[in-house]
C-alpha cells in the first residue's frame, strides 16, 4: 500500500510555524520530518511518523504555492485563492523576508548578480545555511533592490510599500539595497568585527545626509546614489591639514576642550595630527569611485586601527570626535576661505541638531540593532564633517 | 416572458503575461449569455486593465434566465494570430431571479482557466430587471427559492411542507463525442463545463415547476447530482422537498422598517399566484388545500419539457406494473440482476392507532429480507429475486392509502430534509434502503430518459414499501446515489422510515401547528423512539423493552436512522463517529457477468456492514446511530463499503448489552484462555468508552420496565428464518447467552480478525470529537472559530495476492491514518469537534482507492461544556411561544393591513431605502402568511427594535459588495478581501444567519499536460480544490454574502496518466449563501441603541453608511 496522493485543503488556509521556519530555513521534507521528530511532537500529541510525514508534504506544498505571492507581497493580501486571517499574512510576509545575519554580512555591498548567485553554494558552506535559504534570500534582496532602483521617494517608503515589510525590516532593506548599490566593501578581514547592524546604522546615516535625496526629494534614485557634489565638495576638507596653521588651531581647540575629559588625553594629543589626516584624507578621496567602496576599509585602517593601538575606550572615541567636529566650526580660517556655505550651515545646526553625534549614537543605541553593537563610524554629513563611532567592545583589550 | 440582463465590465488584476516580448497583456472581454455576445474594448499592455465597460444588455426570455450561465471570457487580444483566451467565468445568475436574494452580483470573480487553473481576476457587475410571467402555462420558474441546507433554513418558517420533487435530464457527455478527438482538451473541458451549467438550470427550472404545480415556494434539502455514465452519456439529477417557506420574524431577520411593497411582490401578482403565502387577502382566510389540485399547466409541462415520469405528478391510484417488466423482458437493454433491500431490526412501537392496518401488510419481498436480517438481529439484505414481491408492495400500499392521511396520496412520501421543525416527526421506524445493479445503455434520446426515471422510480417504490413495512408512512432523511465502473451502475436510496405529524404536511394553519408543536413537544421527547408498528406483529424480531423515559410505550434496544439527531431527544454523554469499512474482491467480468456477480456480492456486503456497526456501537456503549450513510463503491475489480454514522445514547432506548464471544470448540483449553482474554479486552474497552463519551445512564433495576421480549414467538420466528436462508453467513446464533447481550462467535480466523479490528479503531486525541451529523450530540456550548476543510486520500496497492483481509486492512488502515492526519492537522483548535464527517470513497482504477473527506472543525468551550442543554431550536420554539403571547397584546395593529395591497411591484430599491414614520413594517405584509404572522412581527419589532437596527444598517446602505462585510466581518485595514466562512453545516456557530442569497452549484474540471512541473497529483489536486474554494468564495462574496452554509463537494473524480504527465479532475460542490451577523455584533449594537425607535434607527443606518 502506498500512498499516491494525500492532500488537505481549509478553508482557511492552515499555516504551521514551525514548519515555515523549516520551510524557509530550507530543509527538504525528510530533514523536516525528522528535525519534528526531534522536538518531540510525537509525544505531545500521540502522532505518527506517517502523520508527520504527510502534514510536512502538505505544509511545504502549500508554501510553494504561496512563494509565488510573496515574490510581490501585496498579491498575498489581495488574492483570493489563499484564505489567510490579515495577522497571518504579515507573519508569512515578515518571516520570508527575514535574514539571515551571517547570510547578510557575506552578501553586503556585492553586487547582487548572476555571478554573485553562483558563489552562494561557498557562502553556504561557510555560514552553515542552507543553499535553499541562502537562495531565497539572496532573491529577495535582488527583488527588492529591482523593484526600488528607479522610484522616487524614500528608500524605506518604497520597500515598505512595494514589500509590505515591518519598519524594521524595510530599513534593513533599505540599508542593503544601498550596500549594493554603492558596492561597499565590507569582506575584507579588517572589517569582520562589524556586524550587520552596524553597516545597517552607517547606512540610514548616510542615506540621510549623502544621497542625492537629502538634497531634493524628488529625484530618481535618490536615495541610492551618493550625491556627487557633495563628495566633491569634501575635498576641500583638505585645507585642515594642509594649512599647518589651521591644523594646530584646530588641534588646539579640540585639546582645550577635551583636557581632562579624555581617559587617553595624551595619546590623542600625540596622535591628532595623525587621526586628523587620516579622516580628511578618506574623506577628500571619496570623489573617486574606487574609494568609495573602501570607505569602510579606510576608516578602520586611518582612524579606527590607532585609535585601537592606543586602547581608547568608547567614551573617549565619542567626545573627540564631537570635539573634532564640532571645533572646525570655530576656525575662522576655515569658514572664511573654504568656501563657508557648508560650514556656516553647519553652525546653525550642530548643537541642538539631532543628528549630531551624539544622539546619533543614541539613536543606534536605543533601537539597539544589538546591544552590544560598536557604533563605529564616521559620518561626513552633508553640512558637517561629523565623524562618530563608538568603541568596539568586541576587542576585549580594549576594555 | 422577457427579462434583461444587464453586465458591466470593470476591470481586471493580477492578469498572466501573454505577450512574452512586453511581458504585458493586451485584454478584452467577451460577455456571452444564450447566443448573444459582446465584447469590450481591447485594453492595451497592461495586467491590471480598466476596461470600465458600458452596460451590456440582453433581453432574454426567463426560461433561458434560469437554464443559462453568463459567460465572461477574458482574451488576449493579437493582431496577426487568434486570440488567446486568458480565461472564462461562469456566472449563474439564478440567485437574481428570486426575491429577497441577492439584487446585484457585484465583484472580484477569479478567471478560470481548465488548464491553467486562476488566472487573475475580474471585476464584472450583474443586474437583472424581471418582469413577471403571469402565463400561467409558462415554462419558466422563477421565484422558487432553492436550498441546499437539509432542514428549514434558519429565517424561515415552514408553513407547509410539501414532499418529494425530483427530475432529471440527460445529455451526451461532449468528453465522449466524436468531435472530443479532434479538439483540444481545453474545448472538451470548457464544452463539459458549460453544458452542465445548462442542464443544472434547466434540472432546477424543472424542479421549480413542479414546486409550484404543488403551490410551493421552495426546494429545502435540493440535491443535485451527476453521472459521469461515459459512453451513455451524461446524466444530472435531483431531488428535493418542496415547502412553502414563510420568512421568520426573527429578531434578526428582515425587518426593513419601510412603507412599499418589498419588491417580491413582483412575483405575486394575482391571487393566481403559486405561493401560498400570498393568499391571506383577510385575517379568517385559511390557507386552500394544496395538496393536488392540477392545473392545465401540468400536463403541458409534461409534454413539453418535462422528461419525467408522470409518477410525481398524478396522485397515485394504481399499483405499478415495474418491476416484473423490468427483470423479465430480455429484449431490454438493461439487467436489474438484483435488488436489496435492507432494513434495520432496531425498530419501535407507534401509536395504537396505527397498528390496525398493519398486520395484513407485510409484503413477501419484505419479509424475506426481514427475515434475514432476524438473526443477525439487524439489517437485513436481501435479494430482490421474486417479482411477486414487487407487486405486493404497491399493492398493499394502496390499501394504505385509502384510510390514510394525505401524506398517503402521495407518490412517494419522501423527505430529503434531515431535521425537522419540532412536533414534525412522530415515530422513527429505522433505515431503509434499496440497492439496484444496472447496466448502463446508451441513451437514445435524450429528451426522453425513461430508463434512467424508471429505474429510480423502481428503487423508489422499493422504498416506499419497505417503510410500509415498518408501519410508517414516510421516508425522512431520504437520499440517493451511484456508483458507476465502466457499464455496471448501483442505484441506492435510502432513508429513515418515520411517521410523520400531518399538520404540517397539509393546509393546517400555522397557528394551529404552533401550538399544536408546543404541547406535543412537551409530552414526546421519547416520542420518535417509540416503535411505529405493531408489537405482535413485527416484521422482525426485535428486543422490545418499555421506553426508559415515559414508560408507557415500546422502543427496541437499538435505532439506526439517516436523519439528525432530534433536538428534543435526550442524550447521555457525548456522540462519536462510527464508521464500518470492508471491501470484498470481485472477479474482472463484462456486461452481464460482472452486473451478477456484483448484485450477488451485495447481500454479503450489507450484512457485513451492519454487523459491524452494531459491533462497534455496542463497543461504544451506545444504542443508536445518527446520519447513517452507507456507501457502496462499485471498481473494476472489488467492492468497497464505506458506512459513516454518528452512535449516542438515547435515554429513552436501553442500555446495551455488552459483547460476547463465544468460542467454537469449547474443550480446547488454550483456545478458551484466548477467548476469554479477548472478552476481556472487549469489556474494557467498552469500559473505557463509556468513560470517554461520559456515558453513565441512571441506573435502573429490570423490573420497572418489564421483561423486554416474549420469548417463545422469538425463538419460532428464528427458526423460521433460519431454514429459510441457505447463507453460511447466518450460521450466527443470536439466540444464547444473556437476553440482551451481544455474541460474537469466533470459529475461524476470518471471524478473530473481525473482532480484533474492533479493537484497532484508536479513539480520537482527547480534546477531539468527531460526528457526521450537523452537531455533536453533548455539546452545545460552541465558539465561534470554525474550519472546513476537503482532504483527499489516493492510494495504491500492491497488485500481488490481494486477499479480503488484506484490502480490509488496507482500507481500514487508509481511513484511520486520515482521521489520524485530521486530529494532528487541526491540534491547535483542540477543544474542538470534527462536525459533518463526510467520507466519500471511489476506486478510479484497478488498484486506486481514493476516500475524499470533507468535514468542519468547530471550537467549543470546554468550560461550559455541561452546563446549558438548551439547543438553538429549543430556543426558537420559546421564542415562538412568546410570541404567541404577545400575540394577543397587539390586536389593534391590525388594521394597517388593508392599506398596503398593491398588486404590482414598484422598483426594488424601496426596500432598502424607504422607512416607515411608524416603526411598522408594513413591506412585510408581503412575506407574512396571514395576518397573524404580521402581528407577531409587530410585537417584535416593539419588542426587538434594538436588535434589529442591524439589519437595518445593512438594508439602508445601497448593496454593493462589502457593504455587509463591514458589519459582520470586518475586514482587514489593509486587506481587501473579505472573509468567506465556509461549512457543511445549516449554521454557523455564535452567528446569526440574515438572509439566505441562494444556491451555489459550480462544476469546474482542471486538467494538465504538465503533472510533474505542477507538484504531481497532490500539488495538482492541492492547487485545484484550493481555486474551487476561492471561486465559490468570489461568488458568494460577489452575491454579497459572508458565509457558505450546507456547503458540499458532491463530486470529486480525479484520474491521472503518470505516463503521460496528465492528469484530470472534476469536482462539483454546492452550498447556500448567506449573510450572517455575529451574535456578538448583534449584542454591541442593541446596547448603543437602547431605545426601541425604529426610525430613529433607521436614519442612523442610513447615515452611517
Amino acid at each position: 500500500m502506498t500512498s499516491e496522493l494525500d492532500i488537505f485543503v481549509g478553508n482557511t488556509t492552515l499555516i504551521d510555524e514551525d514548519v515555515y521556519r523549516l520551510w524557509l530555513d530550507g530543509y527538504s521534507v525528510t530533514d523536516a520530518v525528522a528535525l519534528r521528530v526531534r522536538s518531540g511532537i510525537l509525544e505531545q500529541t500521540g502522532a505518527t511518523a506517517a502523520v508527520l510525514q504527510s502534514d510536512t508534504m502538505d505544509h511545504y506544498r502549500t508554501f510553494h504555492m504561496l512563494e509565488r505571492l510573496l515574490h510581490a507581497p501585496p498579491k498575498l493580501l489581495h488574492q483570493l485563492i489563499f484564505q489567510i486571517p490579515p495577522s497571518r499574512q504579515a507573519l508569512l510576509i515578515e518571516r520570508y523576508y527575514a535574514f539571515d545575519e551571517a547570510f547578510v554580512r557575506e552578501v553586503l555591498g556585492k553586487k547582487l548578480s548572476k555571478g554573485t548567485k553562483k558563489d552562494l553554494d561557498d557562502i553556504s558552506t561557510k555560514t552553515g545555511i542552507t543553499l535553499k535559504s541562502c537562495r531565497r534570500q539572496f532573491d529577495n534582496f535582488k527583488r527588492v533592490f529591482k523593484v526600488v532602483e528607479e522610484m522616487r521617494g524614500s528608500l524605506v517608503d518604497n520597500i515598505q510599500q512595494h514589500f509590505l515589510l515591518s519598519d524594521r525590516l524595510a530599513r534593513d532593506y533599505a540599508a542593503i539595497v544601498f550596500f549594493a548599490n554603492n558596492r561597499f566593501e565590507t569582506g575584507k578581514k579588517k572589517l569582520q568585527y562589524l556586524s550587520f547592524g552596524d553597516f545597517a546604522f552607517c547606512a540610514e546615516l548616510m542615506i540621510q545626509n549623502w544621497t542625492l535625496g537629502a538634497v531634493d526629494s524628488q529625484m530618481d534614485d535618490m536615495d541610492m546614489d551618493l550625491d556627487k557634489e557633495f563628495l566633491q565638495d569634501l575635498k576641500e576638507l583638505k585645507v585642515l591639514v594642509a594649512d599647518k596653521d589651521l591644523l594646530d588651531l584646530h588641534k588646539s581647540l579640540v585639546c582645550t576642550a577635551l583636557r581632562g575629559k579624555l581617559g587617553v588625553f595624551s595619546e590623542m594629543e600625540a596622535n591628532f595630527k595623525n587621526l586628523s589626516r587620516g579622516l580628511v584624507n578618506v574623506a577628500a578621496k571619496l570623489t573617486h569611485n574606487k574609494d568609495v567602496r573602501d570607505l569602510f576599509v579606510d576608516l578602520v585602517e586611518k582612524f579606527v586601527e590607532p585609535c585601537r593601538s592606543d586602547h581608547w575606550p568608547l567614551s573617549d572615541v565619542r567626545f573627540f570626535l564631537n570635539q573634532y567636529s564640532a571645533s572646525v566650526h570655530s576656525l575662522d580660517g576655515f569658514r572664511l576661505e573654504c568656501g563657508g556655505t557648508i560650514w556656516a550651515h553647519c553652525n546653525l545646526h550642530l548643537p541642538g541638531s539631532s543628528n549630531s553625534p551624539a544622539s546619533a549614537f543614541q539613536v543606534a543605541g536605543t533601537t539597539s540593532v544589538h546591544h552590544h553593537a560598536q557604533q563605529f563610524f564616521c559620518i561626513f554629513s552633508r553640512y558637517r564633517v561629523s565623524p562618530c563611532w563608538s568603541g568596539w567592545s568586541r576587542t576585549p583589550d580594549l576594555r | 416572458m422577457p427579462g434583461k440582463l444587464k453586465v458591466k465590465i470593470v476591470a481586471g488584476r493580477h492578469l498572466p503575461v501573454m505577450d512574452r516580448a512586453s511581458d504585458l497583456t493586451d485584454a478584452f472581454v467577451e460577455v456571452k449569455f444564450g447566443n448573444t455576445t459582446f465584447k469590450t474594448d481591447v485594453y492595451l499592455k497592461s495586467l491590471n486593465p480598466q476596461w470600465n465597460s458600458e452596460w451590456f444588455k440582453f433581453e432574454v426570455d426567463d426560461e433561458d434566465l434560469q437554464d443559462e450561465p453568463l459567460q465572461i471570457t477574458v482574451l488576449d487580444h493579437d493582431t496577426y494570430s487568434a486570440n488567446d483566451a486568458i480565461g472564462k467565468v461562469y456566472i449563474d445568475i439564478d440567485p437574481l431571479l428570486y426575491s429577497e436574494a441577492a439584487t446585484v452580483i457585484s465583484g472580484w470573480f477569479p478567471i478560470y482557466d481548465t488548464i491553467h487553473g486562476i488566472r487573475g481576476e475580474i471585476n464584472v457587475v450583474v443586474k437583472v430587471d424581471l418582469f413577471n410571467d403571469l402565463n400561467r402555462f409558462r415554462q419558466s420558474s422563477c421565484g422558487v427559492k432553492f436550498f441546499c441546507t437539509t432542514s428549514i433554513p434558519k429565517c424561515y418558517r415552514a408553513v407547509i411542507i410539501h414532499g418529494f420533487v425530483e427530475e432529471l435530464v440527460v445529455n451526451e457527455d461532449p468528453e465522449y463525442q466524436w468531435i472530443d478527438r479532434i479538439r483540444t482538451p481545453r474545448a472538451s473541458n470548457e464544452a463539459r463545463q458549460r453544458l452542465i451549467s445548462l442542464m443544472s438550470g434547466e434540472l432546477q427550472r424543472k424542479i421549480g415547476l413542479k414546486v409550484l404545480e404543488m403551490r410551493g415556494n421552495a426546494v429545502v434539502g435540493y440535491l443535485q447530482c451527476f453521472d459521469l455514465e461515459g459512453e451513455s452519456g451524461l446524466v444530472v439529477r435531483a431531488i428535493g422537498t418542496a415547502c412553502t417557506l414563510d420568512k421568520l420574524s426573527s429578531p434578526a431577520a428582515f425587518l426593513p422598517a419601510c412603507n412599499s411593497p418589498s419588491k417580491e411582490m413582483k412575483e405575486i401578482p394575482f391571487n393566481e399566484d403559486p405561493n401560498p403565502n400570498t393568499h391571506s387577502s383577510g385575517p379568517s382566510t385559511p390557507l386552500k388545500n394544496q395538496t393536488y389540485s392540477f392545473s392545465p399547466s401540468k400536463s403541458y409541462s409534461r409534454q413539453s419539457s418535462s422528461s419525467d415520469t408522470d409518477l410525481s405528478l398524478t396522485p397515485k391510484t394504481a399499483p405499478y406494473p415495474q418491476g416484473p417488466r423490468i427483470y423479465l423482458c430480455p429484449s431490454s437493454p438493461s439487467l436489474s440482476c438484483g435488488s436489496l433491500h435492507l432494513k434495520k431490526s432496531c425498530l419501535l412501537l407507534s401509536e395504537s392507532s396505527l397498528t390496525p392496518h398493519h398486520s395484513s401488510l407485510v409484503s413477501p419481498v419484505l419479509r424475506k429480507s426481514v427475515s434475514f436480517s432476524e438473526e443477525l438481529f439487524l439489517a437485513a439484505s436481501g435479494m430482490g429475486s421474486g417479482s411477486a414481491g414487487k407487486e405486493g408492495g404497491p399493492f398493499k400500499a394502496l390499501l394504505r392509502q385509502q384510510t390514510q392521511s394525505a401524506l398517503e396520496q402521495r407518490e412517494f412520501p419522501f423527505f430529503t430534509l434531515t431535521a425537522f421543525p419540532p412536533g414534525f416527526l412522530v415515530h422513527v421506524g429505522g433505515v431503509v434502503s434499496a440497492r439496484s445493479v444496472k447496466l448502463l445503455d446508451r441513451i437514445h434520446n435524450p429528451d426522453e430518459p425513461e430508463t434512467r426515471d424508471a429505474w429510480w422510480a423502481e428503487i423508489r417504490q422499493e422504498i416506499k414499501s419497505h417503510a410500509k413495512a415498518l408501519g410508517c408512512h414516510a421516508v425522512v432523511g431520504y437520499s440517493e446515489s451511484t456508483s458507476i465502473c465502466e457499464e455496471v451502475c448501483i442505484l441506492s436510496a435510502s432513508g429513515t422510515a418515520a411517521v410523520l405529524n400531518p399538520r404540517f404536511l397539509q393546509d393546517g394553519t400555522v397557528e394551529g401547528c404552533l401550538e399544536q408543536r408546543l404541547e406535543e413537544n412537551l409530552s414526546t421527547r421519547c416520542g420518535f423512539c417509540h416503535i411505529p408498528y405493531d408489537e405482535l406483529n413485527m416484521p422482525f424480531p426485535a428486543h422490545l423493552t418499555y421506553c426508559y423515559n415515559c414508560r408507557k410505550q415500546k422502543v427496541p434496544d437499538v435505532l439506526f436512522t439517516t436523519i439528525d439527531l432530534p433536538t428534543d431527544a435526550t442524550v447521555i454523554g457525548k456522540g462519536c463517529l462510527i464508521q464500518a469499512r470492508l471491501c470484498r474482491l470481485k472477479k474482472k467480468a463484462q456486461a452481464e457477468a460482472n452486473a451478477t456477480a456484483i448484485s450477488n456480492l451485495l447481500p454479503f456486503m450489507e450484512y457485513e456492514v451492519h454487523t459491524q456497526l452494531m459491533n462497534k456501537l455496542k463497543l461504544k456503549g451506545m444504542n443508536a446511530l445518527f446520519g447513517l450513510r452507507i456507501q457502496i463503491t462499485v471498481g473494476e475489480n472489488m467492492l468497497m463499503g464505506l458506512a459513516s454514522a454518528t452512535g449516542v445514547y438515547l435515554a429513552a432506548l436501553p442500555t446495551p448489552g455488552g459483547i460476547q464471544i463465544a468460542g467454537k470448540t469449547p474443550n480446547d483449553g488454550s483456545y478458551e484462555q484466548h477467548i476469554s482474554h479477548m472478552q476481556k479486552k472487549i469489556n474494557d474497552t467498552i469500559a473505557k468508552n463509556k468513560e470517554l463519551y461520559e456515558i453513565n445512564p441512571p441506573e435502573i433495576s429490570e423490573e420497572i420496565i418489564g421483561s423486554p421480549i416474549p420469548e417463545p414467538r422469538q425463538r419460532s420466528r428464528l427458526l423460521r428464518s433460519q431454514s429459510e436462508s441457505s447463507d453460511e453467513v447466518t450460521e450466527l446464533d443470536l439466540s444464547h447467552g444473556k437476553k440482551d447481550a451481544f455474541v460474537l462467535e469466533i470459529d475461524d480466523t476470518d471471524a478473530m480478525e473481525d473482532v480484533h479490528s474492533l479493537l484497532t479503531d484508536v479513539p480520537p486525541p482527547s480534546g477531539f470529537y468527531s460526528c457526521n451529523t450537523e452537531i455533536m450530540p453533548g455539546i452545545n456550548n460552541w465558539t465561534s472559530e470554525i474550519q472546513m476543510f476537503t482532504s483527499v486520500r489516493v492510494i495504491r496497492l500492491s497488485s500481488l495476492n490481494l486477499t479480503n483481509q488484506a484490502l480490509n486492512k488496507n482500507f481500514n488502515d487508509l481511513c484511520e491514518n486520515l482521521l489520524k492526519s485530521l486530529y494532528f492537522k487541526l491540534r491547535s483548535m483542540i477543544p474542538c469537534c470534527l462536525c459533518h464527517v463526510n467520507f466519500t470513497v471511489s476506486l478510479p482504477e484497478d488498484e486506486l482507492i481514493q476516500v475524499t473527506v470533507t468535514a468542519v472543525a468547530i471550537t467549543f468551550d470546554k468550560n461550559q461544556a455541561l452546563q446549558t442543554t438548551k439547543t438553538p431550536v429549543e430556543k426558537s420554539l420559546q421564542r415562538a411561544s412568546t410570541d404567541n403571547e404577545e400575540l394577543l397584546q397587539f390586536p389593534l395593529e391590525l388594521c394597517s393591513d388593508s392599506l398596503h395591497s398593491h398588486p404590482f411591484p414598484p422598483v426594488k430599491e424601496h426596500l432598502e431605502s424607504a422607512s416607515s414614520n411608524s416603526g411598522i413594517p408594513a413591506a412585510q405584509r408581503d412575506r407574512c402568511s396571514s395576518w397573524i404572522e404580521l402581528i407577531k412581527l409587530k410585537a417584535q419589532t416593539i419588542r426587538r427594535g434594538s436588535i434589529k437596527t442591524t439589519v437595518t444598517v445593512e438594508k439602508a446602505s445601497p448593496v454593493g459588495d462589502g457593504n455587509f462585510r463591514n458589519r459582520s466581518a470586518p475586514p482587514c485595514a489593509n486587506s481587501t478581501v473579505g472573509v468567506v466562512k465556509m461549512t457543511p453545516l445549516s449554521f454557523i456557530p455564535g452567528a446569526k444567519i440574515t438572509k439566505y442569497l441562494g444556491i451555489i452549484n459550480m462544476f469546474f474540471i482542471r486538467e494538465t499536460t504538465s503533472l510533474r512541473e505542477e507538484g504531481g497529483v497532490s500539488g495538482f489536486l492541492h492547487a485545484f480544490i484550493a481555486e474551487v474554494f476561492a471561486m465559490v468564495r468570489a461568488h458568494v462574496a460577489a452575491l454579497g454574502g459572508n458565509a457558505v452554509v450546507s456547503y458540499i463537494m458532491k463530486q470529486c473524480v480525479f484520474m491521472e496518466n503518470p505516463n503521460k504527465n496528465q492528469a484530470q479532475c472534476l469536482i462539483n460542490v454546492s452550498g447556500d449563501a448567506v449573510v450572517f451577523v455575529r451574535e456578538s455584533d448583534l449584542e454591541v449594537v442593541s446596547s448603543q441603541q437602547p431605545t426601541t425607535n425604529c426610525q430613529s434607527s433607521c436614519t442612523e443606518g442610513e447615515v452611517t453608511t
